[in-house]
């Protein structure tokens, strides 16, 4: 019998980043206070930037002016988490759990490592080698990018989460550099593959490795 | 008082950035209210408060990455002074000293912290001197504008500081003042004066290694290198150091290599000198166990597992894997096992625990064309083997003609606390005679 912990999985389908954010505040209050079990959200959010912690810094990133942001209808959001600037939009996987690390998991840097493993594993369902790269965290087929990781840890618990790109419009990505690097590209399964794959097919995956490499059952 | 040090948030975690001070210097804080927010490779986290008070002191800026446990606050107890800024001038840098240089309220006998941890010098500064520098409180008139430790002498023995000649900056009483005055006053001698660490409270200043214009590049140290660094001068200060060398005959070892090194390539590892070493280096540590010790207090503690850790030099600094019991490996799994932990040291992939709990260490200076190595102990241990080079050499041999042997040089480091000298040459006359007789079938 598995003894591994419960985990309530909410597909949210598209959500403001705002209203992700104040979603994100409640639940890890309740989880804090014991009210709710882990938890993981797996959400789209329309055309947004959002900047990490050092916001002045990851400012610099963002490449397009605020009118042709405007234009485009890009919101940009300053956040809690980690990491420098990110853009979010229609056709990528966004991942929040919201765990309650402790007591065995309490490393933050295992933490990160294991977002990536789930999405090394999702992306290698689809026959795709994803890997890491020293000191560039997410996880990356070549030298593209195609899973972002951003994390805030209070008391151990966390919010934000990783950001994957299925069918993403990777325009996008040129109004940013994304989370600071500059040298690497992006890309997505659609991009890889060459197919229209449906976001719903992706989040199951996602669902499953994610149990998998936290032992956890949704 | 209380400090709070850079959180370890994960094992592999050696080092974190405060992005942002939440409470500021004077805030009340209670036990696990967020303090501060570091951030550490994408992943920000809150740290909440260890301790509840008012924040006195804060010793990390806003945008500075510390290693993990250096001190970077301090929490004082609700209605406690405040550090001054000029504090900061009194901080001192990388150890943490063991006395909080910030303490507004030092005891009445200024008696050094008894350093039962053996202090570095110049991380202790004589707490009078410290808590000058602390809490200057507003000027009340010269006279008065003493140290608090100052005046609490003064209160205590009902002294009008007014009538203290003082030799400080601007008139200021000093701590010799008053107990000057003291003395003289046929009072009896205040407690406080018996142990005068006052008179020789210079720390060795910081030499500056370079004036502002000089022709030089300055450069932060890596974290590994500040580690690698503190632990060379802790190893100095813990360990009476002493050095011996042998030369050893490994010509048997030679042919035995040569004649098995393809069985080895076949299986995909390397038999080197250093697989002989280590076989044999096991099998002397079990002959003679006092080697694979550590103190503890006034006890010794004998490892029962052989953990032998293996020096790899890295080009950015050295690090030392750890064969966990290598008392139970052959030689084809002790080469397999530091093959293993050499290459992933260098591709930066060891995992914590692989280089922690060494019994004992082998280091090979050798392969850089030493003759032989004086090597520091990696603490807590209390032996550490040196491999000098191993070449040809011309050699009386044993009908006195002159021939060519296979040698070269081990050195051992030992700690003079516990092994003594006929001992450390017990363990290294074993680990001779085992490469000089080294059984082929055991290969």
């Amino acid at each position: 019998m598995p003894f591994n912990r419960k985990l309530v999985v909410r597909r949210l389908g598209v959500v403001g980043y705002a209203e992700g954010l104040e979603l994100q505040k409640t639940l890890v209050a309740q989880r804090a206070a014991g009210d709710v079990d882990d938890t993981l959200l797996l959400l789209q959010h329309p055309h947004v930037l959002t900047l990490g912690v050092k916001a002045g810094e990851s400012r610099s990133h963002v490449l397009a002016s605020p009118d042709r942001l405007a234009e485009l209808g890009v919101e940009v959001h300053e956040t809690g988490r980690g990491g420098d600037v990110t853009y979010h939009g229609p056709g990528q996987i966004v991942g929040y759990p919201i765990l309650d690390l402790k007591p065995d998991r309490c490393d933050v840097h295992q933490y990160v490592r294991d977002l990536e493993e789930v999405m090394i594993r999702v992306t290698a369902e689809y026959g795709f080698k994803a890997g890491r790269i020293q000191g560039l965290t997410g996880a990356w087929v070549a030298a593209e990018k195609i899973g972002a990781i951003g994390v805030r840890i209070q008391r151990w618990i966390t919010s934000h989460g990783f950001a994957f790109n299925v069918t993403t419009d990777l325009d996008f990505f040129r109004l940013i550099v994304p989370c600071g690097i500059s040298d690497r590209g992006v890309t997505s399964l659609g991009k890889l593959t060459g197919r229209d794959i449906p976001t719903r097919e992706v989040e199951d995956h996602f669902v499953r490795h994610f149990c998998a490499v936290f032992d956890r059952s949704a | 008082m209380a400090e709070v040090v850079m959180p370890q948030m994960g094992e592999s975690v050696a080092e974190g950035t405060i992005v942002r001070w939440i409470k500021k210097v004077g805030d009340r804080v209670d036990r696990d209210e967020p303090l501060f927010e570091i951030s550490t490779d994408k992943v920000d986290a809150e740290i909440p408060s260890p301790w509840a008070g008012v924040l006195v002191e804060i010793r990390a800026k806003e945008g500075e990455t510390v290693p993990v446990d250096t001190v970077v606050a301090v929490i004082g107890e609700a209605g406690t002074a405040v550090a001054a800024p000029a504090a900061a001038a009194a901080k001192t840098e990388p150890a943490p000293a063991p006395v909080a240089p910030a303490r507004p309220v030092p005891p009445i006998a200024p008696v050094a912290p008894a350093p039962t941890a053996p202090a570095p010098p110049a991380a202790a500064p004589a707490p009078g001197a410290a808590a000058a520098a602390v809490a200057e409180g507003p000027a009340e008139g010269r006279r008065q504008k003493s140290s608090p430790l100052v005046r609490k002498i003064a209160k205590e023995h009902g002294v009008d500081l007014s009538r203290v000649p003082g030799s400080g900056l601007g008139g200021r009483v000093t701590k010799d003042d008053i107990l000057g005055f003291l003395n003289k006053g046929g009072k009896p001698a205040a407690p406080a004066a018996a142990p005068q660490p006052a008179a020789a409270p210079q720390p060795p200043a910081h030499v500056p290694a370079f004036k502002p214009g000089d022709n030089v590049d300055v450069v932060p140290m890596s974290v590994m290198r500040r580690k690698i660094a503190e632990h060379m001068v802790l190893s100095r200060r813990t360990s009476a150091h002493v050095h011996s060398v042998f030369e050893v005959d490994y010509t048997r070892v030679a042919k035995i290599r040569q004649a098995r090194k393809a069985d080895y390539d076949r299986q995909g590892v390397k038999l080197t000198y250093m697989s002989f070493l280590m076989k044999a280096a096991v099998d002397a540590l079990k002959a003679v166990p006092i080697v694979n010790t550590s103190i503890d207090g006034d006890n010794i503690v004998y490892k029962k597992d052989i953990n032998l850790g293996i020096a790899v030099a890295l080009d950015w600094g050295l690090i030392v894997p750890v064969i966990k019991h290598a008392e139970e490996k052959s030689v084809l799994g002790l080469s397999r096992a530091i093959q293993d932990l050499a290459a992933r040291a260098r591709a930066k992939q060891l995992k914590p625990d692989e280089v922690q709990g060494g019994t004992f260490t082998i280091t090979n200076p050798g392969v850089f064309g030493a003759q032989f190595g004086m090597p520091i102990i990696s603490q807590p241990q209390v032996a550490i083997l040196g491999v000098g080079t191993i070449e040809k050499r011309v050699a009386v041999l044993e009908d006195d003609a002159i021939g060519i042997r296979t040698k070269g040089y081990l050195s051992i480091g030992y700690d003079h606390r516990l092994i003594d000298g006929a001992v450390a040459d017990e363990f290294m006359s074993h680990l001779k005679k085992t490469i000089e007789n080294f059984e082929p079938d055991a290969v």
